[in-house]
């Protein structure tokens, strides 16, 4: 029965590796080879995918601002009404007098496709600020149009055949005349975060999306974070191990996979229809997050509550804690930094989420950032979304733009997750 | 003895062995005046669902006495341990039948609050589980929760006096402010000792609490609990023959769930009444 191994050992010495083991080690470094081509795989489509948004985001750095000097008469504006002048009319003189010989109608018209519509409520703001302007001449600095930013950045070619760009030739000549003066400037582009949306992409930016999406979170933390911890705890520490609690345990992990559409479908028939709350506002959507990060805390803070030791609890207990005392006192305390690195990642979760606010109606066009949570806003992703439909140009690479302050808050907070699970990670002795 | 559950308790499955067992017990200790009774329990018996992990046991403590329990592994030595301060509580499927008494009273009566009869009876376990927190706090603990004393004077006095009582003062007078979990196993062991003194028990379980200690932590910690018998009634578990003869007076032999015989220590180590002792003591099985 024996003799072939007797006869195999009697060949080989004990260290000489048959054609078995190096079956097997080859099957090892053929695996390892797998693995690590999967990863250099999924790398490199991490890369290509971060480094096309970074390449499409580059030309929303910067924005193109033009400098004008600008006369406003004493009769334009009322001072004690300075918010009803004619501001635009005023912009158009300053525009006629650099370019005396533009008098046509239409070419007027293409002149004034240079400049922001925005360039009217820049002077009006300053104007507002200061009064005195009136009846004097100064400089105002405002956001070139699309299409001038577009041509100052290269992103409308000029050797294309003038029927083939956006641009006329005119409005090309124009332009050159404006750089030539110095009055083309193009310095980082704070209204992508400061402004909020607008229909004119030189003009649009993510203040409204921002603050909807903080008002959407701070709703979201504020009731994901009490009512998950609270039914964490009573689920691990208070309550009977029965069916009935395996029956809640089990739907709570299945709520942690159901779909975010379904509970955007939730929130609309119960907070907007039933409930009659506000349609596009941060309340309704934190409430809608706080239905997806609640099973994300709830697992974070039971498993952060398991790997709290009995021990601790018998502790408390043998000197007579009461079981609430034991809780609030040890068990609690020492799970915390994993209930908050739970709650941060189910937070960040909840910030990318998108499906179940365009259900709520938080993909409006508003253009003014919400006083409070209960005023229409968007949030991030919804603003990208609505970005991403835009056909204007300059949307395209504020979409990315929007996209890399999205994941750049991502990133953060994972980052802090990350950080607080290093920082907090106890050594049980 | 008010009997609680005895009627439900003598519908079990009955058993000679452990009847004629807490005859003697009680027998000896009326013999041995002197001492009187702490703890009297009278046919506990223990489930952990629908097993049954101690088959009424009845067994009197007496007060200022180190109690030795000995026995093989799952007999039921710190089943019945915790059946005293009632952290079988805190198991879920645990039910215990039968009455304990301390100082007469049903510890298992409704109207006794556990958390009060915790701070009676101090517990030390068998791995020593100091609080994350400072050593100051560790032993300030229970007297807080209990409101023996507010922070302050009085507090650091109890803490004082707590780890002087457990022999632990001097090693970390100077660093009350350091975890508690930085200290060695030892010194932790005396810590939770000293903790479990802080909140001013009659009595102190104590699980195997040198199971996980070098001989020398072990011989402090035995001094220790030969230093604290004159104040309190100790109730150790063990399973070194040597400490039992080393720090007991009484010993419990429990076999199978069964408590098989008590006796003074000398005696059941010298000439046990029960052939099962012999053979334990003798090391032939366990
Ligand atoms: N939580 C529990 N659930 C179910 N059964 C348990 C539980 N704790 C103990 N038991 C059972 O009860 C019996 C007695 O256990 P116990 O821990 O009291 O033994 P012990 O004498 O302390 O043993 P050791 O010397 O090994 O500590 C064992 O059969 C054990 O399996
Ligand atoms: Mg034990």
């Amino acid at each position: 029965m024996s003799d072939t191994a007797a006869q195999g050992t009697g060949r080989r010495a004990w260290y000489e590796p048959d054609a078995k083991l190096k079956r097997r080690h080859a099957a090892d470094r053929r695996l390892r080879a797998y693995g690590v081509a999967a990863i250099l795989f999924a790398l490199a489509m991490l890369m290509t995918l971060v480094g096309t948004i970074l390449v499409t985001a580059a030309p929303a750095v910067t924005q193109t601002m033009v400098t004008l000097e600008v006369e406003v008469p004493e009769g334009a504006v009322n001072p004690s009404d300075p918010r009803g002048g004619s501001y635009q009319k005023i912009l158009n003189e300053s525009v006629a007098r650099l370019f005396p010989e533009v008098d046509t109608p239409r070419e007027l018209r293409e002149l004034r496709q240079l400049f922001s519509n925005g360039g009217q409520y820049a002077l009006r703001d300053k104007v507002v600020a200061d009064t005195s302007l009136i009846g004097r001449t100064f400089d105002i600095t405002f956001p070139l149009s699309d299409i001038g930013d577009q041509l100052h950045k290269g992103v409308i070619g000029r050797d294309l055949p003038s029927d083939q760009r956006r641009v006329s030739d005119e409005q090309i000549g124009w332009y050159d005349r404006l750089v030539e003066q110095g009055r083309i400037s193009a310095p980082l582009n704070w209204g992508l975060i400061f402004n909020a949306d607008s229909r004119f992409p030189e003009l649009a930016g993510l203040w409204g999306a921002l603050v909807g999406s903080f008002y959407a979170l701070l709703i979201c933390f504020l009731v994901s974070f009490p009512v998950g911890i609270a039914a964490a705890v009573y689920l691990e520490e208070f309550a009977p191990k029965n069916r009935f609690t395996d029956l809640i345990e089990v739907n709570i992990n299945n709520l942690a996979a159901v779909p975010s559409i379904v509970f955007g479908l939730l929130g609309l028939a119960v907070f907007l229809n039933f409930f009659g709350m506000p349609r596009s506002a941060p309340i309704v959507g934190g409430l809608v997050l706080s239905l997806m990060t609640l099973p994300t805390i709830i697992i974070a803070t039971r498993a952060a509550l398991k790997a709290v030791p009995p021990s601790i609890r018998e502790a408390a207990i043998g000197v007579g804690a009461s079981r609430m005392q034991t809780v609030g006192h040890h068990v609690l305390p020492l799970a915390m930094p994993g209930i908050l690195t739970g709650t941060i990642i189910g937070l960040a979760q909840a910030l990318g989420e998108t499906a179940p606010l365009l259900l709520i109606g938080m993909n409006a066009f508003i253009t003014a950032a919400p006083d409070s949570m209960f005023n229409p806003s968007t949030a991030l992703p919804t603003q990208i979304y609505i970005w991403a439909d835009s056909p204007e140009r300059g949307f395209t690479s504020r979409t990315s733009a929007a996209i890399i302050v999205l994941l750049g808050f991502l990133v953060c907070m994972n980052a802090i997750a990350i950080y607080m699970r290093k920082r907090f990670e106890r050594r049980w002795s | 003895m008010t009997t609680l559950d005895t009627t439900e308790a003598s519908g079990m499955i009955m058993n000679k062995t452990a009847e004629e067992a807490g005859a003697l017990a009680k027998a000896v200790s009326t013999a041995k005046a002197g001492h009187e009774t702490k703890i009297a329990a009278s046919k506990v018996s223990v489930f952990y669902g629908d097993k049954q992990a101690l088959f009424d046991v009845s067994i009197d403590i007496p007060a200022r006495q180190v109690m030795a329990f000995i026995g093989p592994s799952g007999c039921g030595k710190s089943t019945f341990l915790r059946c005293i301060n009632r952290m079988n509580d805190t198991i879920d499927n645990c039910s215990v039948k039968g009455t304990i008494e301390i100082d007469g009273a049903n510890i298992y009566d409704p109207k006794i609050d556990p958390v009060l009869l915790r701070a009676r009876v101090g517990m030390v376990f068998q791995k020593p589980n100091p609080f994350p927190k400072s050593i100051y706090d560790n032993i300030a603990y229970g007297p807080r929760i209990h409101g023996v004393a507010k922070a302050g004077s009085a507090m650091d006095e109890i803490v004082e006096r707590s780890l002087q009582r457990a022999a632990l003062w001097n090693e970390v007078k100077d660093r009350l402010d350091q975890p508690g979990t930085g200290l060695s196993g030892g010194q932790q062991q005396r810590l939770c000792i000293a903790r479990a003194i802080a909140v001013n028990p009659d009595i102190i379980l104590m699980d195997e609490p040198c199971s996980a200690l070098d001989p020398i932590a072990t011989a402090k910690v035995e001094e220790l609990i030969d230093e604290l018998r004159a104040q309190y009634t100790i109730v150790i578990v063990t399973h070194s023959m040597q400490q039992a003869a080393r720090v007991s007076q009484k010993a419990a032999f429990f076999h199978l769930g069964n408590l098989i015989e008590v006796d003074e220590t000398d005696k059941m180590f010298t000439n046990p009444s029960d052939q099962r002792t012999q053979d334990y003591i003798t090391g032939r099985f366990g």
